[in-house]
């Protein structure tokens, strides 16, 4: 058994082995070369008529000869087998930039979504979110609050009121009578903010609507004054509009709130109105039975729609409130 | 309330270098919004000058008419022009703008050829002087008033600016320019003047019997002051001056009487009336109108008097609605000779009653209703009887007083609590100047704080510490957050709602927000019944068309959809959440406590018991196809099971039980119908809407609507879970026949129940109804499971028989075999 001829058997298979260019090919070459007839075989079987020194060491070199031929059939099918995979998955390719999406688009209506980002935000500084009616008393929304019947201050808010008049029921004109249930049902220290709907007959125009919401917040507890006014409307400004909105207290007049104030915000280069505010008139807290002497708070109340218009630049109010998907989709469920 | 500067500056020494912009930002400073700096003739350049009208042809072949006038603007030749007004004649005194001028609005005037003739110049009116809004006619001027060919621009005093101040209904004294002047020179630090300095010591001498002045109830009006004068010449014109002063505040010229109680008003804020003495029976007494009787008031409209309204009297009828308007009967006229001029503080409530009682909002009633100074009722009147004897022959004859001015009390003011409210210190003597600078007398040793006659609104420490506030200066308040709550949350119900928001909106609904308002129509066709059907009627509705609370969200929802139809969407899916109105109760009559104290744990009840409940709903609405077709293929449309499907997720997403059953309910398709029971009682329903309401409103066939009532469903109960069983499950599959009237909900109860605690799921896998005879057929996968073993073969059979017998019982339910 010559070493030489066992070397070229090993180098005929691995030439035969990585010419293959498939597996049907290399499938011929293994028989060539590893079958019954391939020489290695046929050597294989002479092994018996050898002595027995003869043997083993014959033995050893086909041994590790069939060994090699294996490894390289082994490798040779690996290679073939993942270049036919390859191929396979190249020709189930497709064209995934096809448009797929075919579900409706729902979404949040932007003032869902600007009410719970403020909520959330109140909750963050440990406010309560509190809610109350849109039909409501008219003690709650206007006497407790100290606007009389008949002073100007009331003519301020045009009022819806239901039938019968001498119920004295209204659409509330704004989120205060919330703080005064509060004040009547909770012993202070009080932090909440009441967002909802409100009610006052304007005709619908682009910046006004009958129907709009307001976020309103109250603070009592000892020692507040207006400075935790304005540290608050700051915090809540900066949230709302930016690191780099500044606000502005100017003097005005409220009846529930003494001194009261109107909060402006400087955005995008001008001041806008933002919203009301003020220390809580003493009288308000004596009807709702807050020691004055005790207790002293603020309270803020500012337009949703007025909030959310400023700040994505909406031009219209109509956009708000007529439902077009088109409108509210864009805004997604406000993530 | 307008401020002219040139006005303003009567009474506050402004320095030269002052800008219009740092007077309306030391107002906005003090607490004064300025809506407008009007700056009045700034793109006006003359010549401009008086003329008189010589002669006036009319030309008449063009649509409308033309004249052509000749003018005498002190030149030596006639100047022709052509005018299109016809509110002049020939003698009349105008103003014109001569060729080389320019209006507003960069109008150029030159000598131009028109309407066949040269037109040298244009007589104007006050809207192309930018003087006003007043386009009806060109300006006349009274004889005497002006001069001829004198430069207008000087002698109409143009070139002025002009404040639109908006004033909080608190501060009535700032309804005038004494007030606005005041607010000015406090804000700067100037040096003010106070018009009414120089009236107090002012007297007249009585010459004679003045009208006599009576106020029958002093809660009514505090003081009453009565002029009576005399020999006044009707023919009396009022000065250039007081005129273009009136008309730069907003307000028109009328007759010299008329003007001067205008123009007395906008300088000190004392509303004032004029009676024509002839016309008055007896005297004038201020009472109420004592019962319903027409009466006529001085813009001509016959209003019912109320037996409640406040009315100025003489001894025989009413003669003015008080502190509102003047009667036509005893108005000033062109033939007026002897006057009787009224100034009372009339008490505000009743102002503001009979100006809302008449929807009659008047300069008057705007000021008295806000409070005005007492001491006014004096000293406007004494400014009138000096301007009109000043400027007319008219004579004082005599002065009739009854009552007296009643001052706000002092208040006692702690200075610590200023500080402590405004959250930085302002020492004790800063607040002393700070409240002497708006008018307060301040006792330094004790603080007592009496404040002026123009502050009625200063009864509390908090009034203090605010006028101090704002003449410190708001920016000087100081940002600090407050001591807070470590936590708070959202309630259970506030979470749940959310998350119910989130789920639609991810699922493809999009949320829509609708006006709560609805009419009888819509209730009808959609065809709520009982309880269901009634609502709250809004007394003043923006339009009679939605008169009415909402008692459903479905009809809302669909305007929506009909709304977004009309504008080109076809497939899509939206839901509101939101009230709904259904008077379950009756209205009781208004109760008011006492607003000084709290009020009892009672009368705290029964107010908010008197508020109806107002349940909280979600309610979507599905129509067309449940995706958008493309090039993938067709989509199914929207159907009941779709609607079903959707209530039952918001359950499940509450984490409650419910059952499912059949029925009849408005607005859905009386056999697609699904309620939806929780704990007994039914929380919400969903399927195909009846099919007449969508053919009425034009929505998509077989739209498809859930409706769940939020504030219904029970709290969410914390969950207990039991182990998660690891051992094999056994699968059992049975198909069972029923007839077709029984519900699948029944069978899979009956199945459930037989099955017993060893049941981990059912699923109903198919449902075929072509078995004929009026029978179906159900087929339920069940999946059964114990925690400690193996089930063997004899107890899941054993357990399925069990609950197919149950099924047999419950629905008659047979096994089906092949």
């Amino acid at each position: 058994m010559n070493p030489a001829d066992i070397s070229s058997w090993i180098s005929d298979a691995q030439k035969a082995f990585s010419a293959a260019s498939d597996l049907d090919q290399l499938k011929i070459a293994r028989l060539a070369h590893t079958g019954d007839k391939a020489p290695i075989s046929l050597a294989s079987r002479t092994l018996g008529s050898l002595s027995p020194d003869e043997k083993a060491s014959a033995g050893k070199l086909i041994g590790d000869a069939k060994s090699e031929i294996a490894q390289a059939l082994a490798a040779a099918t690996e290679k073939l087998e993942a270049e036919r995979d390859a191929k396979v998955l190249l020709e189930e390719v497709v064209d995934i930039t096809l448009p797929v999406q075919r579900s409706h688009r729902g979404g949040l209506h932007p003032i869902s979504i600007i009410k719970n980002e403020i909520s959330d935000f109140f909750i963050e500084q440990g406010f309560a979110v509190e809610e109350g009616p849109e039909l409501e008393s008219g003690w709650l929304n206007f006497d407790a609050l100290n606007i009389p019947a008949d002073h100007p201050a009331r003519t301020m808010q045009d009022t819806f009121f239901i039938e019968p008049l001498d119920s004295g029921v209204v659409l509330r004109t704004h989120t205060s009578p919330v703080q005064i249930r509060t004040m009547l049902t909770q012993e202070p220290p009080i932090y909440v903010i009441c967002p909802g709907r409100t009610f006052r007959a304007d005709e619908l125009d682009a910046t006004h609507s009958p129907v709009f919401h307001q976020v309103e917040g109250l603070v009592i507890d000892k020692g507040i004054t207006m400075a935790h006014l304005k540290g608050t409307l700051d915090n809540f400004a900066r949230h709302m509009f930016g690191p780099d909105v500044t606000t502005r207290l100017r003097p005005s007049f409220f009846p529930f709130t003494e001194p009261s104030a109107e909060v402006d915000i400087f955005f995008n280069g001008r001041w806008i109105e933002w919203g009301g505010c003020g220390m809580v008139n003493p009288k308000v807290l004596a009807t709702c039975g807050i020691d004055t002497d005790v207790y002293s708070g603020f309270a803020f109340g500012m337009g949703l729609e007025r909030t959310l218009m400023v700040r994505h630049g909406i031009t219209d109010m109509h956009d708000i409130v007529e439902g077009d998907l088109r409108f509210t989709r864009q805004f997604g469920v406000g993530l | 309330m307008r401020a002219p500067l040139s006005w303003i500056k009567e009474f506050v020494e402004i320095p030269k270098n002052v800008t219009p912009e740092q007077i309306s930002d030391a107002l906005i400073r003090v607490g004064f919004e300025v809506e407008e700096i009007i700056v009045q003739g700034a793109d006006l350049t003359g010549p401009l000058v008086f003329g008189k009208v010589l002669s006036i042809e009319e030309i008449t072949e063009f649509k409308k008419p033309i004249r052509y006038v000749g003018l005498d603007c002190g030149e030596k030749e006639t100047r022709y022009v052509i005018c299109g007004a016809t509110n002049f004649v020939v003698g009349d005194l105008i103003v014109a703008a001569l060729p080389g001028a320019v209006l507003p609005g960069n109008f150029a005037i030159g000598a131009r050829e028109t309407y066949g003739k040269t037109s040298n110049g244009m007589i104007c009116s006050a809207k192309e002087l930018g003087l006003g809004e007043d386009h009806s006619g060109i300006m006349t001027f009274q004889e005497g008033t002006v001069n001829i060919g004198d430069d207008a621009i000087e002698g109409l005093m143009i070139n002025d600016i002009i404040f639109d101040v908006a004033v909080n209904p608190d501060r009535g004294y700032a309804l005038s320019i004494r007030g606005i002047a005041r607010e000015v020179a406090a804000a700067l630090d100037l040096p003010f003047t106070d018009p009414v300095d120089a009236l107090r010591t002012l007297t007249f001498a009585e010459t004679g019997k003045g009208v006599s002045a009576k106020i029958a109830d002093p809660s009514t009006a505090s003081v009453f002051y009565l002029r009576t004068l005399s020999n006044f010449d009707p023919r009396a014109t009022t000065p250039i001056w007081m005129r273009r002063r009136i008309e730069k505040m907003g307000m028109r010229s009328i007759s010299l009487v008329v003007d001067i109680t205008n123009y007395v008003m906008l300088e000190l804020g004392q509303p004032l009336h004029a009676f024509d003495k002839s016309k008055i029976k007896g005297g004038l007494t201020i009472k109420r109108a004592g019962k319903a009787q027409p009466f006529t008031t001085l813009d001509g409209q016959v209003r019912q008097l109320d037996p409640d309204d406040l009315m100025v009297c003489d001894d025989a009828q009413p003669l003015a609605l008080a502190g509102t308007m003047g009667g036509a009967h005893s108005e000033i006229s062109a033939t007026t000779t002897d006057i009787a001029l009224e100034a009372v503080r009339f008490d505000p409530v009743c102002v503001a009653k009979n100006s809302r009682r008449h929807k009659l909002s008047s300069e008057a009633s705007r000021r008295l209703e806000r409070s005005v100074d007492p001491s006014l009722a004096q000293y406007a009147s004494a400014r009138f009887v000096q301007l009109l004897t000043e400027n007319s022959s008219a004579q004082h004859v005599a002065t009739v007083v009854d009552g007296q001015p009643r001052f706000a009390p002092a208040v006692k003011l702690d200075p610590t609590y200023v500080s402590r409210t405004l959250g930085f210190d302002i020492s004790a003597s800063t607040i002393a100047q700070v409240l002497r600078t708006v008018g307060c007398d301040v006792n330094e040793k004790t603080f007592e704080v009496d404040p002026p006659s123009w502050r009625s609104d200063l009864l509390t420490a908090a009034d203090l510490t605010e006028e101090v506030a704002r003449m410190v200066g708001y920016d000087k308040i100081p940002s600090i957050l407050p001591p807070r709550p470590l936590h708070a949350s959202l309630t259970s119900t506030q979470k749940r709602r959310r998350a119910i928001a989130q789920m639609l909106a991810s699922r493809g609904l999009a949320e829509v927000q609708t006006f709560p308002f609805t009419n009888q129509e819509t209730i009808d066709s959609m065809g709520f019944l009982g309880e269901r059907a009634s609502t709250y009627r809004i007394a003043n509705p923006m339009s009679e068309e939605f008169p009415l609370m909402r008692v459903h969200l479905v009809p809302g929802l669909i305007e929506v959809a009909q709304r977004n139809i009309s504008r080109g969407a076809k497939d899509f899916a939206i839901f509101e959440m939101g009230s709904i109105f259904r008077s379950s109760q009756k209205l009781v009559p208004f109760i008011s406590p006492d607003l000084s104290k709290r009020p009892s744990k009672k009368i705290i009840d029964e107010i908010f018991a008197s508020v109806p409940p107002q349940a909280f709903h979600v309610a979507g609405l599905l129509v067309g196809k449940t995706e958008n077709e493309d090039w993938q293929g067709k989509a199914r449309a929207y159907s009941w099971q779709d609607a079903i499907g959707f209530a039952q997720d918001i359950l499940q997403l509450c984490n409650l039980q419910w059952t499912v059953k059949r029925s009849d309910f408005a607005p859905w398709h009386p056999g697609r119908c699904a309620e939806l029971i929780v704990d007994g009682k039914a929380v919400a329903h969903a399927g195909e809407l009846h099919p007449r309401i969508v053919a009425q409103y034009g929505l998509p066939e077989r739209s498809v609507a859930f409706a769940v009532g939020l504030s219904a469903l029970p709290d969410t109960e914390r969950v207990r879970p039991t182990t998660v069983g690891t051992m094999p499950a056994a699968l059992q599959d049975v198909a069972l026949i029923v007839d077709e009237s029984v519900s699948a909900a029944q069978v899979e109860a009956a199945l459930r129940s037989g099955a017993g605690d060893l049941l981990e799921s059912i699923t109903l896998f198919d449902r075929y109804d072509k078995l004929g005879d009026g029978k179906i057929s159900l087929a339920f996968s069940l999946v059964f499971r114990a925690a400690d073993r193996t089930l063997t073969g004899t107890e899941v059979t054993h357990m399925r028989e069990s609950a197919v017998a149950a099924a047999a019982k419950e629905t008659g339910a047979i096994l089906r075999t092949a």
